[in-house]
């Protein structure tokens, strides 16, 4: 009789735990444009290396694949050879006892078809396409390329101002994205093969916390082209097109529906995460360039749009995704029912509810639905839920947003699908019923929402919030001609407007009618974020200048500044903190505290220099614009 | 008794059983290679899937059990090409080459893998392997295992340790280089290997053997089953005979042995029978020369029997003890006690298998 032991069955599996969190890192770091063949076969390999080694399909089978497939990672193999790993392939999936094996096999079917591109570029061309190839990540997964590793190595010169110069190089709105921006630049940062991804976000908004955006001299504006550029909403997108427009010497006019400037990050995102004297900051900045004529309460309806790319030599259409979606459920009519957008955009003109005494149930489990449920905290309300037909995880709003409301008191209800709202004899709501949900299958990536078998749910509201999304109110430019697809604006990659023939004609347009117009941010991808709306108004800008015949250059001002070498000793990530809840909940002030000095330069000391070391410095490993 | 259907045909199974041994008590051929049964069902080797109606992917015959109502499909194309697949990547990984694609190898037309890659309708590997060239380990005076043609289906292990019970054979280096640790190296007698072969019998492939296959081919012999003449256990063997030679032991499925057999069984109780010094007519020593002389069963059996009847008649029956050999089956010893008490009238009887 074997003796029992409280020795673990194998001591290197607490020793292999520390380092799976550096494997984790490794595949968190992926570098941006990776021949996706390459990833496909170190997934494999890893699948294969995993094998017990019981059965033959797993055992056998996989490296039999992983050879196959690093033949075709390194351009031997031909189609046969594709449709032979095919073939083992489906066997491995079909035949393997466990999912070592079969969903390892299962990945690499998945793989082949989804880079189907790729796999005819290595079988036929003996080569990856064109787009694979290394770049520096930061700059890379930012929308509008900013140029990350410059500006962090001014920062930590000192040089506040120079990096805000930096950061305006690509990107008008340095305040608005240090503030709020969803920072896609830190999720591949190569950093994280040490420690964490730095908080590029938080070094941004130290820098203009430093150098404030209106204070920081704009570059001087090239001399005047006696062009005439129209830009319709001064949003975040347009305002940035306006602002390169003007630099590179055309006159450029803003309509604007609303009161003041900003789009939805005056309108749609509250105060307390982007004080609005910050966005002003930015604003001013961006007007501080001359040349731009700014119409404000000048909404723009078909004819209008009809005259301006007439009267323009171009347009620039970036109307945004303004109005709040409706739920079809009864009661939506009942007094104390807002939209989300309806609500944020009252408070962006300093129009701010009183819900004192009030219970507020919000609908949704974006962003969006988090700034409604902490303004809702702000304004007095006695009790506020959040109610999502999903659970937290499956939130798309930021961790940190849901994080920061639950620490506001916010109650987060969750797998609960709205049913309709209650009513009382006046009409006002009282109550939203909801029917239950338990999370299913995944459907397209995400975990799905079924009816549960639990009773229904009445939850007291004396208001509530519809956080479910955007539209966007495009029926006026598709009158005037422009092509549209669920409300959303149809453009090729440069954003050059697709014009819609049958409107065109059905107005009495010739066909040529707005070729001079261009579209992007929220109406032409659908509600997205700043930053993407702000890629878009450059490359608007650029597009616009190539299509006038010019091609300008715009100088920063300042000088990247020598790499230093690596600090290779890990260190924690710096967070970014927040007032304490119970605080920053009974005011509208900014909820953020900057890093300090000291936290900054240990954060600007994290940086790898990609831009410097590694494929940063080779051909085609930057994306940059003079 | 649960209703399931094979290829059609509407059978009656026992709850508990899989749908291998619902199939072969309907006589229904399934492949197999690494299922052997009551010794290992690992489920390894997936040459045994079949199609079941409602499962996505096919599933082992031998490790999935009868539910009421199962449809089953033993050879739709699907699992057909599968079957091959694994065979050819079982093939490919086998070192066909280290035996000359099976030319010097000693189980060459007693192969099982042979067997099932012409079943499956695998002539030759097309995966590609690297040559292997792992050293044989054979100072084991018995048994030889070579690592270049193991398949690692562990038909060994479950019959040296679910069998028989000793728990010598285990696997090792894991992963995709598992292969079986067997004890037949250098320091084979510091083990505690019997060496009883079992996993030897086990072994569809070349690759752990009785060394003494290598003495005949499988298609020069012919077998007879016998009784294990070693002890009273009654273990069931099939003597493997080349002309008029026995070359080998195989275990036999008998009532006390079920399949199995001990070291003495399978390599200790026949290599005598041929030998130039046994005797093989009774001796009776010439009390003049005082040496044993050959002589015929009558006059032999006469001697002894007048002998005991005197020491009987001089001293009594209590006299005379009955010592019967260990290597005697239970039948003979059954008579020989029946001969001391009846005949001696003696009650002293015993036997030596203490052992």
């Amino acid at each position: 009789m074997t003796r029992l032991s409280i020795a673990p069955a194998s001591a290197d599996d607490a020793r292999i735990g520390g380092f799976l969190d550096r494997q984790k890192r490794r595949v968190d770091a992926m570098p941006p444009g990776m021949c996706p063949l390459a990833q496909q076969l170190t997934l494999l390999e890893e699948g294969a290396l995993q094998t017990c080694g019981k059965c033959v399909p797993c055992r056998d089978g996989l490296p039999q694949l992983a050879g196959m497939l690093r033949h075709l990672v390194d351009c031997q193999a031909d189609a046969a050879e594709v449709e032979r790993m095919r073939a083992l392939a489906e066997m491995v999936r079909d035949t393997s006892d466990c999912a070592i094996g079969y969903e390892s096999a299962n990945a690499l079917l998945e793989g082949l078809d989804a880079f189907a591109a790729e796999v005819e570029s290595h079988v036929s061309k003996h080569e990856c396409q064109r787009s694979v190839g290394q770049s520096v990540p930061c700059e890379t997964f930012c929308p509008a390329h900013v140029n990350v590793p410059a500006y962090i190595a001014l920062v930590a010169q000192g040089d506040y101002a120079g990096a805000v110069q930096m950061i305006r190089k690509d990107n008008p709105f340095p305040t608005a994205c240090g503030l709020v921006c969803e920072h896609p630049c830190e999720q591949r940062c190569r950093r994280t093969l040490i420690d964490a991804p730095l908080n590029i976000r938080g070094i941004k908004e130290f820098a203009c916390e430093h150098a404030r955006a209106d204070q920081v001299p704009v570059p001087k504006r090239l001399p005047a082209t006696g062009r005439r550029v129209a830009v319709v909403g001064g949003g975040p997108s347009g305002l940035t097109c306006a602002y390169f427009a003007a630099l590179m010497g055309h006159d450029v006019d803003v309509f604007e529906g609303r009161k003041q400037l900003g789009g939805m990050i005056r309108y749609g995102i509250p105060a307390y995460r982007f004080p609005r004297e910050r966005l002003d900051e930015d604003i001013r900045g961006i007007l501080a360039v001359g040349g731009i004529t700014v119409h404000t309460e000048s909404p723009v309806d078909a004819e209008r749009m009809a005259q301006l790319s007439a009267d323009y030599d171009a347009v620039y259409v970036a109307i945004g995704a303004q109005t709040g979606k409706g739920l079809r459920i009864d009661g939506t009519d009942a007094e104390g029912v807002f939209s989300a957008v309806d609500l944020l955009g009252r408070i962006g003109d300093g129009d701010y509810p009183d819900f004192t005494g009030k219970k507020v149930a919000v609908i949704g489990g974006g962003n969006v639905a988090m700034d409604c449920c902490r303004t809702a905290v702000r304004a007095g309300a006695e009790e506020v839920s959040v109610v999502y037909r999903r659970r937290i995880s499956d939130m798309t709003a930021l961790p940190a947003e849901i994080e920061s409301a639950i620490a506001e008191g916010v109650e987060m209800i969750t797998l609960q699908a709205p049913a309709a709202i209650e009513k009382d004899e006046q009409g006002r709501c009282c109550a939203l019923l909801t029917n239950p949900q338990m999370i299913g299958p995944v459907k397209r990536g995400r975990p799905a929402p079924v009816a549960a078998d639990k009773p229904q749910m009445r939850i007291p509201a004396d208001i509530i919030l519809i956080a479910v999304g955007q539209n966007i109110v495009s029926a006026p430019f598709e009158e005037f001609g422009m092509a549209a697809e669920w409300g959303e604006f149809k453009a090729d990659e440069q954003l050059h407007a697709q014009m819609d023939a049958e409107a065109l004609a059905a107005r009495g347009a010739d066909a040529f009618a707005g070729a001079n117009v261009f579209v992007g941010g929220d109406c032409q991808t659908g509600p997205a974020s700043a930053i993407k709306a702000i890629a878009a108004g450059k490359v608007a800008a650029r597009n616009i200048d190539h299509m006038l015949g010019f091609n300008h250059t715009l100088d920063c001002g300042v000088t990247v500044p020598p790499a230093q070498p690596n600090d290779r000793a890990a260190y924690g990530r710096v967070e970014v903190l927040e007032r304490p809840a119970r605080e920053r909940k009974n005011d509208f002030d900014a909820v953020e505290v900057p890093m300090s000095t000291e936290e900054a330069m240990q954060e600007c000391g994290r940086c790898l220099r990609c831009d410097h070391f590694g494929a940063g410095a080779c051909e085609g490993g930057r994306i940059q614009y003079a | 008794m649960l209703n399931i259907t094979i290829d059609g045909r509407a059978l009656e199974a026992r709850e508990g059983q899989t749908v291998l041994e619902a199939a072969r008590e309907a006589g229904i051929h399934i492949p197999t290679l690494c299922y052997l049964a009551e010794r290992s069902a690992i489920g390894s080797c997936r040459v045994c899937v079949v199609d079941v109606e409602g499962q996505d992917a096919p599933v082992p015959a031998c490790t999935t059990r009868v539910v009421d109502g199962m449809q089953v499909q033993t050879a739709t194309e699907r699992v057909l090409k599968y079957r091959r697949m694994a065979v050819d990547l079982l093939i490919s990984n086998h070192g066909l080459d280290s035996t000359d694609y099976c030319f010097s190898c000693v189980k060459n037309g007693a192969c099982e893998l042979q067997a099932v890659a012409r079943e499956v309708g695998v002539s030759h590997p097309t995966f590609p392997v690297a040559q292997m060239r792992k050293p044989v380990l054979d100072s084991n005076p018995f048994l030889r295992f070579d690592p270049n043609l193991c398949i690692a289906c562990q038909r060994c292990v479950g019959a040296c340790n679910n069998a028989a019970g000793n728990h010598v054979l285990q696997t090792g280096k894991r992963g995709v280089r598992t292969t079986i640790r067997a004890p037949f190296g250098p320091n084979w007698d510091a083990t505690i290997c019997e060496s009883c072969g079992n996993c030897a019998q086990a072994c569809p492939t070349g690759a752990l053997v009785e060394k003494r296959r290598g003495l005949y081919r499988e298609w020069d012999t012919h077998t007879v089953r016998t009784t294990c003449p070693h002890c009273g256990v009654g273990c069931q063997l099939d003597l493997v005979v080349k002309g008029d030679q026995i070359v080998d032991v195989q275990a036999a499925d008998g009532p006390s042995n079920d399949g199995l057999l001990c070291v003495k069984g399978r390599s200790g109780s026949f290599d005598f029978v041929n030998s130039p010094d046994r005797i093989t007519t009774p001796l009776v020593k010439n009390p003049e020369t005082g040496e044993f002389e050959p002589a015929d069963w009558d006059t032999a059996l006469d001697l002894v029997a007048r002998k005991f009847a005197e020491l009987k008649e001089e001293h009594g029956g209590e006299s005379i003890a009955a010592f019967a050999c260990s290597r005697s089956t239970n039948e003979d010893i059954y008579l020989f006690q029946k001969m001391a008490r009846c005949a001696f009238d003696s009650p002293n009887v015993d036997n030596c298998a203490r052992v």
